[in-house]
């Protein structure tokens, strides 16, 4: 708390300082103007962060969930975002549905996708040790791609923007409908979703059994189906992601999913892996840097801050920004 | 000769005092046994005295010299090793591997001659080979030393565990309930092994149990947790037979 | 000394000299052709890769998904040294091996020391992101000629360099496993909390594990870049992280020898059967997800055990 006063309080004269400067110089226009727009631009990207970032924390909650209760890292997570994309993408085009319509239908497979890949692949390791269960999920990530690959063929294929909402237009910042309709459905879910583990029976059988899977079983809680429902929300999730990323960026290929997959895992790590709204604070920060990496220091660099970042953070402070100490039981 | 004393050793988990106060000494060559009921805090002792955690009071003195913020790697090669009370082995390796592990604090070549096969590899193996098939055959695993540990019965993974521990040449050993899950044949034969130990490594041991026959049969004095605080400590037959000790256990 | 001299070693030692023999038979007579022959020294390089990577996945058991950005660190190192220095063939070719071997190690050094602090997902990663950095810094440097590739490496490595190269590197690597220093490093991967009570150094052998493993890839790295003459970041990207990882996950982890065959197969696989190269990824998730499954099912891992417990009473005869 300190820290932060402080920051404001030197800001806060830094600015005052710069204002002063301007006054007391009375600096010709064009400066001003210059200033102005350099402000216009650093606000714009910085949109275009909240916009990729609300991305990435819809992805990072589907991860955040399904490490917290199943305690594995679901590296397939992201691959199940091109599956929604893909999906949307046929049932827009081929079938000419309706856009909420080819949502649905989207999450739905997404969701059924997510709980089959639960059953074949990573029941059978519930006892393993943590690296075979990451090499599954890597090799199911693998799956994804390669399928979809042979279907689809590496071409990217255009997809129809799912959101139909015009431009904003604030202070000579442009807001896409994209960006908007993406933040609010990221707050949406993100509220949606606490609630739903607050209140509902399932959602607090999903707790219990991110506590203890041998003490919830023995209350009676199916832990089998509570893991499948996990897998589900967790994937239909991702097939949301995906509509919201393809609907930004207007592309999907085999291999959309995979590198806002990483970065999303990114996200929940550098806001504390296990937490909902440090899934959010994470995923936000991250589309913040990345944006303006992009932008004011080198586009191919950009992946390697972003990486740079996550590895600062667990040295740092391991448990991410808002996640909890866990005390091992010897 | 004191080996081990605790001074008002004391642990707390948030609000939860999980061990309060406890003072304790045990003498050099002394079978000393710590009782109490389930989650009175006695593993967590065991955890303490071996730097899993970091007391939030207290000293841990052995030989004198204060352990607390030693590592447990660090308070290993002072002298104290362990047992658990759920089977740490290592399963993927040999009987014999599991030992020579423990030997490594003792026996020691560099990375490069363990890489290029010098010839201090082959003396210091060798030399590792002996030491570790004595212990075994103390313990009767002479025979089985080739197979993978997880590939033991549940009784002979205990006592290889013992073994393992002894390897590192302990000042004190610490044994976490070696009796559970073990059958009254199995668990007289353990309290052989254990009188046997002492008497044949002149080796301090401090051990957890349930198992009152065994605690009787050979503990020399006993302290009794309850809560995480001392109920009763002194002459293992005097303190069994104290009947505050007796309402804990059996519940007033 | 005696016990260099057994039955086994001499077994080793004279199919260590077949194998070349027949090499040495099937290239000067021509009976491969050029395609052919043009893929020993991958074959090679691949052996190296996959048994390095198993010292930290298959007997420390963390998993490294970083070993591609280790390769390339190597690759760099030791071609941007064979370009900028001018010493005969015989000093500068072992001396590139050297320092592409060694600057890797010092990245694996420098990855080691978050390593000392996480585990498991978190651990695996942090290797990842180092992967990615590798690459995209790679990529924007001058010096490494940035996208498109590091040109004019002088072509001087063949079949038998490479062959020598894998075979010491299996046999240090197989020398440091059966030591006490990979026992301690086993020790880690089935218990830690053990290890540590026991008194081993988890620092010192977790980073030890790294380091070595990081050796070895930077010195394919080099003999990677020699062989081919050309270097492009993109070759050592995630994907041929995961296809190293894919030969140890199939020679089983923990298993050298498996290590080795599954890099002869999964290189040579691709090669042999037409059109195999559209199902290679496909293949790569299959083996993945069926091995592990395959692993974790009781009565598969009690056949392994009882064959290893059969292997290791024969092998302790012999000796």
């Amino acid at each position: 708390m300190q820290y932060q006063s402080k920051i404001w309080v030197y800001g806060g004269l830094v600015l005052f300082f710069l204002w002063n400067r301007d006054i007391n110089k009375r600096v010709n226009s064009t400066k001003v103007k210059e200033l102005i727009i350099l402000i216009m631009e650093v606000i714009a990207q910085f949109m275009n962060g909240l916009n990729l970032g609300s991305i990435y924390a819809l992805i990072a909650l589907g991860y955040t969930m399904v490490y917290g209760i199943a305690k594995m890292l679901n590296f397939a997570h992201g691959d199940i975002i091109m599956v929604g994309a893909y999906t949307l993408s046929i049932a827009m085009s081929f079938l000419s549905l309706p856009a909420p319509v080819a949502i649905f239908i989207s999450m739905a497979v997404c969701a059924l996708l997510g709980i089959v890949i639960e059953r074949i692949a990573y029941k059978p390791l519930r006892m393993s040790s943590p690296l075979a269960v990451l090499i599954t999920a890597i090799g199911v990530s693998y799956f994804l791609q390669s399928v979809a690959l042979l279907i689809f063929g590496s071409q990217q294929r255009k997809v129809e923007s799912a959101v139909n909402l015009p431009s904003l237009l604030i202070g000579g910042v442009e807001i896409t409908g994209e960006a908007m309709v993406t933040l609010g459905v990221t707050i949406f879910i993100m509220a949606a979703l606490t609630s739903f583990m607050k209140y509902t029976k399932t959602g607090m059988a999903m707790l219990a059994v991110a506590e203890d899977k041998g003490a919830a079983q023995l209350m009676g809680i199916n832990v089998n189906k509570t893991i499948s429902v996990t897998f589900g929300i967790g994937s239909a999730l991702a097939a949301v992601a995906g509509v919201l990323l393809t609907s930004s960026y207007g592309f999907v290929g085999p291999y959309t999913g995979s590198m806002p997959g990483i970065k999303a895992f990114v996200a929940a790590v550098l806001g504390g892996i296990g937490s909902v709204p440090g899934a959010m604070v994470g995923g936000l920060l991250l589309g913040i840097i990345e944006s303006l990496s992009k932008a004011y220091i080198s586009t191919e660099l950009a992946d390697a801050i972003v990486f740079g970042v996550l590895i600062l953070v667990l040295l740092v402070k391991p448990t991410g920004l808002l996640g909890k100490k866990r005390i091992d039981k010897v | 000769m004191i080996l081990l004393e605790l001074k008002n050793l004391s642990i707390a988990f948030g609000g939860l005092k999980a061990v309060s106060e406890l003072n304790m000494k045990i003498k050099k060559g002394e079978l000393y046994g710590l009782i109490g009921p389930n989650g009175a805090g006695k593993t967590t002792v065991f955890n303490l005295l071996t730097g899993v955690y970091r007391p939030t009071e207290g000293q841990i003195l052995l030989e004198e010299e204060n352990l607390v913020g030693k590592s447990t790697i660090e308070i290993n090669k002072k002298g104290i090793a362990r047992t658990f009370q759920n089977i740490r082995l290592f399963h993927h390796m040999t009987v014999l591997d599991n030992v020579k592990i423990g030997l490594g604090n003792q026996l020691k070549y560099s990375v490069l001659e363990g890489m290029l096969r010098l010839p201090r590899f082959f003396k210091v193996e060798k030399e590792m080979d002996e030491k570790a098939i004595e212990l075994l055959t103390v313990f009767g695993l002479e025979k089985e030393k080739d197979i993978l540990a997880s590939n033991l019965p549940y009784g002979k993974q205990r006592k290889l565990e013992i073994a393992r521990a002894l390897a590192t040449k302990p000042k004190l050993l610490l044994l976490d309930e070696p009796a559970a899950g073990m059958n009254p044949n199995e668990t007289g034969e353990l309290m052989k092994t254990i009188k046997f130990i002492r008497d044949e490594f002149q080796m301090t041991i401090l051990l957890i149990e349930h198992d009152m026959k065994l605690v009787s049969g050979i503990c020399e004095r006993i302290t009794v947790l309850n809560f995480g605080s001392e109920l009763a400590h002194g002459e293992t037959n005097t303190v069994l037979n104290n009947p505050q000790v007796i309402a804990a256990y059996l519940g007033e | 000394m005696k016990k260099v001299i057994t039955k086994r070693n001499i077994m080793v030692a004279l199919l260590v000299i077949a194998v070349y023999a027949a090499l040495f038979f099937l290239v000067n007579m021509k009976v491969l052709n050029r395609h052919y022959r043009s893929l020993l020294a991958p074959v090679g390089i691949n052996v190296i890769l996959a048994v390095s990577l198993n010292l930290t996945v298959g007997f420390l058991g963390e998993l490294n998904l970083g070993h591609g950005g280790f390769m390339s660190i190597g690759a760099y190192a030791g071609c941007l040294f064979t370009i900028y220095t001018d010493l005969p063939l015989a000093i500068q070719f072992p001396l590139a091996l050297i320092i592409g071997g060694a600057v890797a190690a010092i990245f694996g050094i420098l990855i080691g020391i978050p390593a000392l602090r996480l585990q498991g997902d978190y651990l695996a990663i942090v290797t990842l992101a180092f992967g990615e950095i590798v690459r995209s810094v790679l990529t924007n440097m001058k010096v490494t000629g940035g996208a498109g590739g590091l040109k004019g490496i002088g072509k001087s490595t063949n079949y038998t360099i490479v062959y020598i190269v894998a075979i010491i590197t299996i046999l240090i690597i197989s020398n440091l496993v059966k030591s006490r220093h990979g026992r301690g490093i086993c020790s880690i991967r089935d218990n830690i909390i053990a290890s540590e009570s026991l008194g081993v150094n988890v620092i010192f052998h977790k980073l030890l594990a790294f380091v070595v493993a990081a050796f070895f890839a930077g010195m394919a790295g080099v003999l990677y870049g020699q062989n081919l003459g050309i270097l492009k970041p993109d070759a050592f990207d995630f994907n041929k992280s995961i296809e190293i990882l894919v030969m140890v996950v199939l020679g089983g982890m923990g298993n050298l020898t498996g290590s080795v065959i599954a890099a002869v197969v999964i290189t040579l696989l691709p090669e042999i059967l037409r059109g195999f190269s559209d199902y290679r990824m496909l293949a790569y998730a299959i083996v993945l997800i069926t091995m592990m499954i395959w692993n974790a099912n009781p009565r598969f891992a009690m056949v392994k055990n009882n064959v290893y417990s059969w292997l290791h009473r024969k092998r302790g005869n012999a000796r």
